[in-house]
């Protein structure tokens, strides 16, 4: 006897619960990541260009738009660090330190803490090359 | 005597017979504190309409049988509370992503299919002679594949898992997460016998770390670990491959 | 069962992620709001000669390539995923046009800083 089985959409599965939204705005992340790397892309040819274009693109960073874009990027690019971090437990072996094993909030924080002193560093940088 | 409280349970409703689409039907049913949703449902069964049909069997979260989706969230009955749904109640329906035979009952096929690919059983590296006595294996041996060991095939991690519904070739949670039960196990020597499924598009490469699976299982497998280290092995498997196709053993 | 090829894609974002992850939020900061504003920082931080000279240097050259490039890698490759889960049927060619658009844009900031050349 074959069974008559019913088979229901998957359509809209990402509306269904807290936890799919929050992975759909995950994945949205990336096209904020896509679109400024595109940014600084458009500026390096505007740098070979020459003085003029490039200025041009620099002038056109200060408008509302271009600061409106980077808001939203920022959060964009927060959301990104701070859910990779949070899925990266998952993407690696259990660590042992001395017998014991890291727990995964462990590997978190590290994580967090690794992208705290990236930007520190990277600040510095900028800041003590300022001109 | 403890109070009695009504609560309504929405049940999908599905006969291959009669019907060509499921509705759902409620029914009032009177619990106390202590009654799980399993029990509401055999109250229908019992008092209000012997037709209901659903899996159950042990009423302790160990067989794996009774995974229903709960207000959308894929949950095992006997482990769910009434009172934890009152006073709006609780709608019922068979776990996502299955085809529905009957009322709550899926069809498991495809998970069965799936669990034989990943030959979950001990494969060990030399034979051993039964005077030879049991393998040995440290505490901390087992703590490497313990976790995954818990899994009960209850479905939940399928149910909740976005890419087994939109890619129906996809392995799965609980098949994945039991492939790397046996790689992880010190006694095993079946690695390279059970990489090509991983190292498949149906293997761990469909995961995209929704995450969701490990939430709602119910023994705390954290199938999404057990897939996504596996990328790791399986992207060195890839570029071990590619340097040395030779120095391989083909599957 | 076939062997996927993902391992290659999936790599380089990971690469690209965890580089995103680590600098992508201050680089937006300074790039895209401090230093247009001049806050903090002055906005002749990023005048033409000085971008210039940073382009024309080693270090500046592969700081500025591989920015790009992985963020490329890793938002087209999650991208491509994005359409997969609301449902869009993906295959091989839309594969190859988010990869092949990460993979354009690598080779033109690599020709874009040859073009710029080096110092002195």
């Amino acid at each position: 006897m074959t069974l008559r089985t019913y088979v229901r959409p998957t359509a809209g599965w990402w509306r269904r619960n807290g936890h799919y939204r929050a992975y759909m705005v995950r994945e949205a992340s990336s096209v904020f990541v896509t679109a400024y790397a595109l940014v600084l892309l458009v500026g390096l040819a505007r740098l070979a260009q020459g003085r003029v274009p490039f200025e041009a693109w620099r002038a056109a960073l200060a408008t509302p738009w271009a600061l409106g874009f980077h808001v939203v990027a920022l959060g964009f690019f927060v959301c990104h660090a701070w859910t990779w971090f949070a899925v990266m437990p998952k993407t690696l072996p259990f660590i042992r330190v001395g017998g014991r094993r890291v727990s995964d909030d462990g590997i978190v924080a590290a994580g967090a803490c690794a992208a705290v002193a990236a930007s520190l560093v990277l600040f510095l940088a900028v800041w003590w090359t300022r001109p | 005597m403890p109070a009695t409280r009504t609560i309504p349970i929405e049940c999908l409703r599905y006969n291959p017979e009669t019907d060509a689409a499921p509705s759902f039907v409620t029914y009032d049913v009177p619990f106390t504190d202590d009654l799980s949703v399993l029990q509401g449902l055999q109250y229908i069964k019992d008092h209000l309409d012997g037709s209901l049909t659903f899996r159950w069997s042990c009423r302790m979260a160990i067989c794996g049988s009774c995974g229903a989706m709960l207000n959308g969230v894929p949950a095992l009955s006997c482990e769910s509370f009434l009172r934890d749904y009152w006073p709006d109640g609780v709608r019922v329906e068979p776990l996502v992503n299955f085809p529905i035979v009957r009322d709550l009952v899926i069809d498991q096929a495809d998970f069965l299919r799936k669990l034989e690919t990943v030959k979950p059983w001990l494969i060990p590296r030399e034979p051993r002679a039964l005077a030879d006595g049991a393998r040995s294996q440290t505490p901390a041996q087992m703590d490497e594949y313990y976790q995954y060991s818990q899994c009960i095939n209850c479905l939940l991690c399928y149910a909740a898992c976005p890419q087994y519904g939109l890619t129906p070739g996809f392995t799965g949670p609980a098949a994945l997460a039991l492939l790397h039960r046996y790689n992880a196990d010190s006694r095993d020597g079946g690695t390279a016998e059970r990489m090509e499924v991983i190292n498949a598009e149906e293997g761990v490469w469909s995961c995209t770390l929704v995450g969701y699976c490990s939430v709602v299982c119910p023994k705390g497998v954290d199938p999404a670990r057990a897939i996504n280290q596996n990328k790791i092995n399986s992207t060195k498997d890839y570029f071990a491959h590619l340097l040395m196709p030779r120095g391989r053993k083909s599957p | 069962m076939k062997r996927s090829n993902k391992p290659i894609f999936w790599s380089l974002f990971g690469a690209g992620g965890m580089l995103a992850a680590l600098v992508g939020p201050m680089l937006v900061l300074i790039t895209g709001l401090l230093v247009p504003l001049g806050l903090v920082l002055p906005q002749s931080t990023m005048s033409y000669d000085r971008m210039y000279a940073f382009a024309q240097n080693g270090f500046g050259k592969a700081a500025l390539l591989v920015v790009i490039s992985l963020f490329l890698f890793h938002g087209c490759h999650r991208m491509y995923h994005c359409l997969q889960d609301v449902g869009i049927h993906v295959g091989p060619g839309l594969k190859a046009v988010f990869h092949g658009f990460a993979i354009a844009g690598t080779v033109a900031a690599m020709l874009i800083l040859v073009a710029i050349g080096w110092a002195g």
